[in-house]
């Protein structure tokens, strides 16, 4: 007969196999549909341009040497690709000014939401889910409605007197840091929201026992709290900014790219497969850099609360 | 009488919130507005009408992409709920086994990569196989929604899953029930707001798809979003409006639902 | 009296948690106890002591990792928790919200797949056993955590299991309602002569209820025994400083032989004390003496000091003594409407210990 120790080992072994099997399909279709094909996409950057897009299956580091440098047609001198890294910095520090500004109008907001009393914030909770499951695109186009020549705010500038004639909002960098401010504020509210929720707020009242004024409050007790929320707020909107493409698009018309459109460009009229796909491994690399930074960053603090 | 002094009151942070909702609200009150004018264009109100709506309705196109948008959503939900829900179950409530973190980290991975990436990777994956099998039908959308659904379908299910008291299920066990029997009298019960919500979320999110679609979908299969993409390109007429304002109204129904669901505590 | 067949029997079973790297936790260590049939029999330690471990083994929760369990001379080893003919009452209840009063009672027997009626009629004597009948179809959690906790117990009695495991199940309620709870127990236990496990951290509660007592630490048992002999004759200076309050002497044993012992205290005072096993003498000991079984006098005892604290109780009143020592000894005295201990801060004061008022301790 099999003693206790026999069958206790007998059944951790199962149940990891069951584990196994159930945990099979979801591996099985993010493999097939998400992360195989992000490895193709590192083999398809050291190939060599097809003539009508695609590629030829020669080796060629020529697509990762354009990312950063541009060969001159007539003389084949190397310089920096003014032209990448001006689009790369552009994405950056709209995505930061993004990032800057959420924070700015979040911050406050879901403060406002976790300080109504309990029963009615669901209601204020509520308003802002409705943007944030609200398509993107739609989003973005309702920001074209009030930027275009003779939408709202030109209406109202006009209205006003302070314009005589319409002021070009769209397919401005304006236009692109507005519409994703826009589209990303909810991303920002949410997280900030959850960890503003926690807040023991006799902790706030022994800050202004202990003479504190409001503003200290603020910086000394209330943001310290919070702060796996900014970070988490911060890092959700830093990211799908970087990546964007839809916003930039719509609203930044032809000339104000930022890297995801870049990279459609290669994959479209460019007709370059493997500087599309050496461009895609550059943006998920500064991706990566985000994430580790906000793992770290979440790990430490958990270290640092026991 | 002096005023009370409110510990949680800060300084003009009432104002700038109800300036973030004001902000959130406008560009959406100003689309939804719109889609009732009765004019070509969409530069001046004059007068309410819904004739923009018989517009859209009356788009063969429009209602081809709409219910396309509907069958890869409601096929791409399901099968990412039913695999997120077994995901849920393998990787919650148990001691560290080797290869957790890293199935955490693989089935999380379509919400860490930028979705333009994605889209790149698909389409050159995609377009390989299309040329091979000669196959260029939904299936393609129909995987790749799927797949970038599993993390959301699977967020609310672990969360449930997570809150759930252990011992209820080991009550079971000590109560004569076998494993498959407490599966299905007391895990899957009280599982279920949970599997519910992920499964919208999936579905809201399938249908809210640009991008990939966009790179992965053959002549012909335009989602009602990548169709609207085509059209704003090529400059707007209210009809746009119109439809924006049924989607959104189809939002606001789910989300509603779904807070319902996902409020209902046990 | 006839032999009495175990209900169930630990033989040597030991529990070690493997942890992260090198550290491993020993919860059980070599454990043997044979718990009787009918019996209401208590585990009773500090948190970590091994107690629920044990407690879990013999549900079918948890393997041990060397050792036997048997039911009634069964070795259940391979038996998984839903085969074996033992129910528990959680610490948290574990009501399941997604059903009524009712269903849950009955969820045991519709999982071992009795007819309906059966069931009905059950879950009904199960409600009325525990005073439930009113909130039958009530959900679980429309009920107070009391009522909770009856429903907990009528679920896990209704399959009529041979043997009831309780884990800390009182520890939730409220003072009044747990005293209540306990002897409601007790009765139940009566009354459906079912082996009762009742796994506690609180003495008061093990000793108001048990039949026997079986004292926990570090993964050992101390001591099993009756209320009365785990707290009068303690084995070992942790189960006397465990139960109850304790003043512990030292001393040189003189004579010892029959249970016992003569003790010399440092203060030169002789005293006679019972005795667990014999000790050698000349031998250093530790004597233990219940602060109510020893007398304050005005005047000379075998114990002399200064009166530092005095503590009024209600029902009694707690008087430290600075011994000449140094230690402080402390004195239960009961009290009475007329007047107050007779006693005041910083009074020189004699303490008389009576004979059998010490035990003798293995330190």
């Amino acid at each position: 007969m099999a003693t206790a120790s026999e069958v206790a080992e007998q059944a951790e072994r199962d149940d990891i196999r069951l584990r196994w099997l159930l945990s099979a399909p979801a591996l099985l279709i993010v493999f097939l549909a998400a992360l195989g094909p992000l490895l193709i996409v590192v083999v398809y950057s050291f190939l060599t341009p097809g003539n009508y897009g695609d590629v030829k299956w020669q080796f060629s580091t020529d697509a990762w040497v354009s990312v950063l440098f541009e060969r001159d047609v007539f003389d084949d001198t190397v310089s920096f690709a003014t032209a990448y890294l001006s689009i790369f910095w552009r994405s950056v520090s709209l995505s930061l000014a993004t990032t800057v500004l959420t924070l700015t109008l979040g911050f406050p907001t879901a403060y406002f939401i976790a300080t109504r009393p309990d029963h009615r914030r669901d209601i204020w909770l509520f308003l802002i889910t409705i943007p944030f499951w609200t398509n993107l695109l739609i989003r973005t186009f309702a920001m074209q409605e009030v930027l275009r020549n003779d939408g709202i705010i030109n209406s109202a500038l006009q209205l006003l007197g302070i314009a005589d004639h319409p002021v070009q909002l769209m397919y401005t960098n304006f236009a692109v840091l507005a519409g994703m401010v826009y589209v990303f504020l909810p991303l920002m509210v949410l997280p900030l929201y959850a960890s503003m929720e926690k807040i023991d707020f006799r902790l706030v009242e022994a800050g202004y026992d202990l003479y504190a004024t409001r503003f200290e409050v603020l910086r000394r007790i209330i943001v310290p709290l919070v702060t796996p929320g900014i970070v988490a707020g911060s890092i959700l909107v830093f990211i799908p900014s970087l990546g964007a493409y839809v916003t930039p698009r719509v609203l930044g018309g032809g000339t104000n790219l930022m890297i995801g459109n870049l990279i459609e460009l290669q994959f479209g009229q460019g007709r370059n497969w493997p500087l599309g796909a050496a461009l895609s491994i550059t943006l998920m690399v500064i991706v990566m850099v985000a994430l580790l930074f906000y793992v770290r960053n979440t790990t430490r603090s958990d270290g640092a609360h026991g | 009488m002096a005023k009370r002094f409110d510990v949680r009151r800060q300084n003009g942070f009432v104002s700038l919130a109800i300036l973030c909702f004001f902000l959130l609200y406008l560009p959406i009150a100003t689309l939804v507005v719109y889609a009732f004018n009765d004019n070509d264009s969409l530069a001046i109100w004059k007068g309410f009408s819904l004739r923009w709506f018989h517009v859209a309705w009356n788009n063969g196109l429009v209602i081809e992409s709409s219910i396309r948008s509907f069958q890869i959503a409601a096929v791409a939900a399901l099968l990412a709920t039913i695999s997120a829900t077994m995901a849920a179950l393998a990787t919650t409530r148990t001691n560290p086994y080797r290869g957790l973190t890293f199935k955490y980290a693989f089935i999380n991975q379509p919400l860490m990569v930028p979705e333009i990436v994605t889209a790149v990777a698909l389409l050159i994956v995609f377009s390989r196989i299309k040329i091979w099998t000669g196959y260029s039908g939904l299936g393609y959308l129909v995987a790749a929604h799927t797949a970038f659904c599993v993390p959301f379908a699977y967020l609310p299910i672990r969360a449930r899953l997570e809150s759930m008291d252990l011992a209820l299920e080991t009550a079971a066990a000590d109560l004569y029930a076998t494993k498959w029997k407490t599966f299905r009298h007391v895990t899957l019960p009280l599982l279920w707001p949970g599997i519910l919500a992920g499964l919208m979320l999936a579905f809201v999110v399938s249908l809210d798809d640009v991008v990939i679609t966009e790179f992965v979908k053959s002549g012909g299969q335009d989602t009602l979003p990548t169709y609207m993409l085509g059209q704003i390109r090529r400059g707007v007429t209210p009809e746009i409006n119109a439809i924006s304002t049924a989607f959104l109204l189809l939002s606001i129904g789910i989300v509603t639902a779904f807070f319902f669901v996902s409020r209902k505590r046990t | 009296m006839t032999a009495m067949r175990p209900a169930v029997e630990a033989n040597g079973v030991t529990r070690v948690f493997r942890g992260t790297g090198q550290d491993s936790v020993r919860a059980l260590d070599n454990v043997s106890v044979a718990i009787r049939e009918n019996e209401f029999f208590t585990l009773l330690g500090p948190s970590g002591c091994g107690k629920t471990t044990l407690l879990r083994l013999i549900a079918g929760f948890d393997f041990p990792t060397d050792g036997e369990i048997l039911l009634y001379g069964q070795d259940i080893a391979p038996l998984p928790p839903f085969r074996r003919p033992v129910n528990t009452v959680f610490q948290s209840y574990a009501l399941f919200p997604h059903m009524t009063v009712a269903d849950n009672i009955g969820f045991g027997l519709k999982m071992l797949g009795r007819p309906k009626a059966e069931i009905e009629v059950r879950v009904d004597a199960m409600l009325k056993l525990v005073h439930m009948q009113e909130l039958k179809n009530r959900r679980t959690s429309q009920i107070s955590g009391g009522q909770q906790q009856r429903v907990a117990l009528a679920r896990a009695l209704a399959p009529q299991p041979k043997v009831l495991l309780l884990d800390e199940p009182l520890s939730a309620l409220d003072y009044k309602l747990r005293k209540e709870m306990q002897i409601e127990l007790k009765r139940l236990q009566h009354e459906t002569g079912i082996t009762f496990i009742f796994v506690t951290h609180d003495q008061e509660e093990a000793l108001t209820m048990s039949d026997r007592i079986a004292v926990m630490s570090s993964g050992n048992i101390l001591q099993v025994g009756t209320p009365w002999d785990v707290y009068d004759h303690p084995a070992e200076r942790f189960v006397a400083d465990f139960i109850g309050e304790t003043n512990f002497l030292t001393g040189t044993v003189e004579s010892a032989g029959n249970g016992q012992a003569q003790v010399a205290l440092r203060s030169g005072a002789k005293i006679r004390a019972t005795a667990a096993v014999d000790f050698r003498v000349g031998s250093n000991a530790t004597l233990m003496v219940r602060p109510e079984h020893a007398k304050l006098v005005k005047g000379r005892g075998d114990l002399c000091g200064t009166i530092e604290n005095i503590v009024y109780f209600g029902t009694d009143t707690h008087i430290h003594v600075r011994l000449d020592e140094g230690d402080v000894f402390m004195v239960r005295q009961q009290n009475s409407r007329s007047a107050g201990c007779g006693f005041e801060n910083g009074t020189r004061v004699g303490i008389q210990i009576g004979d059998n008022a010490a035990q003798l301790l293995k330190d």
